[in-house]
């Protein structure tokens, strides 16, 4: 065992410290989940490229029971965004996001990902896939040497460690909301920014403001 | 300033009827061709004078002298230097005769120019985006088009320079705080969204090989797919297992290279390159300042022992692209991971290499104008002579021993997605490709580079055009990279690495350059034109990986589907290249 989960104030015979061990219930299913978080295998610029050498034998994601990449958004526990969101991918990425079963979570690697990066005042660019998603950890670095991704990841599992059954939103009684997904319309369309689109346009011709 | 190939009277023999013209422009060459004639000229081109190979297309635009550009080379596929001409179109109405029915090859990169740049090719079969979506408003590269987060058209921009005292986020400055801009009449209630049921439609084929009641069906593989490399999107039309038809949909990487390097100095151009073909930055870097140093003169000539060093760094970046080519195609094979494991166990090796050199593993951002930006630190050079003169010969042929006769490895690979040499000239494929069917064209021979003529290496070429061949083709030209990395260590000088000081600003004179390499996938060019001023006017990218694309579609035809998958792992793309 890595570390120890018995919590504290309970005395266990020595003979008997190897078999059992008396814990709390949000201790021992966050221990088994941190240490079983599968990530999605989904690639998307620079940044998969050290997510694929991180996996491989000299940085070793097993060892922190990650090496499992589903290509399934359904067996997948953690979306690593590896690399530039264009706004071309960000209706897919989005729906994949939604396609994930809880609990889920969103590792943010990279500049690209974080912010936009080098490539920011792009016109097919997303400046940071947290304008749709939820992100949990947000790793520096263009790209962020492997060292960097695995030190996200120890994060990552710091965050699940820390949360417990009573509040997590996948227990809660009220359903998850999914996502809207964005439309590719003349330029990308958050329907959530649908209200506004409309009284700008309605407040730009009363003001009468026309191109040409 | 290209050298010129051929004198003006010579080529006008060949064209009686057509007006052609050199271009008089300063810093310019190449002929500058009627537009109606084009077809006719490229025919003869083609037919007659042997220029076979049409390498790019590249669409410009003038605004001040209101006019439209679209610049072809051309070149034989036996060597030499490179035909450049040009039909030059008014701004308002820019169209040009399409070239797809002498050169196939140009089908892509055309409706690249029509995308980015609105200029309708009259003629092409299917002119449709390519890197953009269909409905997207506007021809982003052109020079009056504004992206949402515009704030000058060119770096470095006055809020950040000199003493950067009024900058905020880009977000702060836009109504939605996102990047995106809608045209002023755009009314979500009223907008038809295009969709993609054209593109479905145009799919469906109606002809049938039997009487069997068999139903076609038509599946999408990406762009979120374990298979693809990245984010690419193959529609495939099937009937049973077998396909009948593809289309290659790409674009979900598209990052703007173009405009953000027209916005950019020479310099800062240098670290974006490198995230062009994220595996092989260097020799990103070196086809870029090839380009800008043509531009520049004798004054920008690399020293000696840079340019050992360049090639050292590029035959270095050919061995760990076509390593992890390798191990990928392995994967794509079904072995997973496992093969790949052993490929990049070497591969860091060189990433070590890498980052002692350049401070950084796959983003390097090492060469300047002149020469390199720092010199080999102490340790380095004795681990590059380990590397190329023990280990890694050693390592491929352990490789070599593993893979390549191992019977399922041949089994799956031998005969499949087949391109004749005639074919694989047509569609412009480059590199490993190109070489692979028969037609041994490497730029490093065909139009040498550097210093690249001082070294004793073999064009690696293989007969029968398919999966395996690729395969051994790589194979092949990472023992002779090995080969010209030995030579290179051995002759390296000592001295200065770069010429002059390294300088933040350089300056460019107006003119245009194309400046071309071997990079690890093919014959990679960038075109640039420089009006004087600190930025390029316009920067273009000939993308092998994208231009390879071409013949995927031809090259899966009456496959399995589950070929498809190697195919496409044997043109060995990256999407930073293929979508920019």
């Amino acid at each position: 065992m890595p570390e120890n989960i018995n919590s504290e104030g309970y005395d266990i015979p020595p003979e008997m410290q190897q078999t059992v061990a008396i814990t709390t219930l949000d201790k021992i299913y966050n221990w088994g989940r941190k240490y079983s978080a599968w990530p999605m295998m989904f690639g998307l610029a620079c940044c998969a490229i050290e997510m694929i050498c991180t996996a491989a034998s000299r940085f070793d994601l097993s060892r922190f029971g990650m090496e499992i990449m589903r290509p399934s958004p359904r067996q997948a526990d953690v979306m690593l965004v590896s690399g530039t969101v264009t706004k071309k991918m960000v209706p897919q990425i989005v729906r994949l996001y939604n396609q994930m079963p809880e609990p889920k979570y969103v590792v943010a690697m990279g500049a690209c990902a974080s912010g936009g990066g080098p490539f920011k005042g792009g016109y097919n660019v997303v400046s940071g896939v947290d304008k749709f998603l939820p992100v949990d950890v947000y790793i520096p670095g263009c790209p962020p040497t492997p060292q960097a991704l695995l030190h996200g990841l120890m994060k990552l599992q710091e965050m699940i460690d820390k949360q417990s059954i009573k509040n997590v939103r996948w227990y809660k009684r009220e359903p998850i909301e999914e996502i809207p997904i964005p439309i590719l319309g003349p330029d990308l369309i958050d329907p959530r920014d649908l209200p506004q689109i409309r009284s700008n346009l309605h407040a730009e011709k009363n003001l009468g403001i026309k191109e040409n | 300033m290209a050298t010129k190939s051929f004198s003006i009277d010579e080529v006008k023999e060949n064209f009686q009827e057509i007006n052609i013209e050199e271009d008089e422009r300063k810093g310019y060459s190449g002929l500058i061709v009627e537009t109606d004639k084009l077809v006719d000229f490229a025919n003869i081109l083609k037919n007659k004078m042997g220029f076979d190979y049409l390498s790019s297309v590249t669409g410009v635009d003038y605004l001040p002298d209101n006019m439209m550009e679209v610049v072809y080379h051309a070149y034989k596929s036996t060597g030499g230097k490179p035909m450049e001409f040009k039909v030059q179109v008014p701004r308002e109405k820019p169209v040009v005769p399409s070239l797809v029915s002498v050169y196939p090859g140009a089908g892509f990169q055309e409706r690249e120019a029509w995308d980015l740049l609105g200029i309708k090719f009259d003629g092409h079969p299917n002119l449709k985006r390519i890197l953009m979506w269909e409905g997207f408003a506007g021809h982003p590269l052109r020079k009056d088009w504004h992206e949402a987060y515009y704030e000058e058209d060119a770096k470095p921009y006055k809020s950040r320079w000199p003493n950067g005292r009024d900058v905020h986020l880009a977000e702060d400055r836009n109504p939605y705080k996102k990047n995106v801009v809608y045209p002023k009449d755009f009314d979500p209630d009223k907008w038809n969204p295009e969709g993609e049921d054209a593109l479905y439609l145009g799919m469906k084929s109606l002809q049938k090989d039997d009487d069997l009641k068999t139903e076609q069906i038509i599946v999408n593989l990406g762009p979120q797919h374990p298979s693809t490399h990245g984010v690419f999107r193959m529609v495939v039309n099937l009937e049973g297992e077998t396909v009948k038809k593809l289309e290659p949909v790409m674009g979900y990487l598209h990052r703007n290279h173009e405009k953000i390097g027209e916005r950019n100095t020479y310099l800062m151009n240098i670290p974006y390159t490198d995230r062009l073909d994220y595996l092989s930055s260097m020799s990103n870097n070196f086809g870029y300042v090839l380009a800008v140093e043509k531009l520049m003169g004798e004054k920008a000539k690399p020293t000696e022992r840079a340019e050992y060093i360049r090639v050292i760094m590029a035959e270095f970046t050919r061995i760990s692209n076509h390593l992890f080519a390798i191990g990928t195609f392995l994967n794509d094979l079904g072995a997973y991971f496992t093969p790949m494991l052993y490929a990049l166990e070497e591969r860091e090796l060189i990433m070590d290499i890498f980052e002692a050199t350049a401070g950084s593993r796959i983003m390097c951002n090492y060469f300047r104008f002149g020469g390199v930006a720092r010199d080999l630190p102490p340790g380095v050079y004795e681990k590059m002579r380990d590397l190329v003169f023990d280990r890694l010969p050693r390592k491929i042929d352990e490789l070599d021993k593993y893979l390549t006769n191992n019977e399922l490895v041949r089994v799956r690979s031998e005969g499949i997605g087949v391109l004749t040499p005639e074919e694989a000239i047509a569609f412009s494929a480059a590199g490993p490709v190109l070489r692979a069917s028969g037609v041994p064209y490497d730029v490093r021979r065909a139009e040498p580079y550097g210093i690249y003529n001082r070294f004793d290496f073999k064009v690696v070429a293989r007969n029968h055009g398919d999966v395996y061949d690729r395969y051994l083709v790589r194979l092949e030209e990472i023992r002779q990279s090995i080969l010209i990395i030995q030579q290179a260590l051995d002759q390296m000088p000592d001295g200065p690495i770069i010429n002059g000081k390294p300088q933040y600003q350089v300056r460019v004179p107006a003119g245009e350059a194309y400046g071309r390499v071997e990079g690890p996938k093919g014959e990679l060019g960038f075109y640039i034109v420089s009006n004087g001023k600190p930025n390029p006017w316009r920067y273009h990218v000939r993308a092998p990986s994208f231009i390879n694309l071409t013949a995927l579609s031809k090259m899966c035809e009456g496959d399995k589907v589950a070929d498809t998958i190697i195919i496409l792992g044997s043109i060995d793309i990256v999407l930073g290249e293929t979508d920019r």
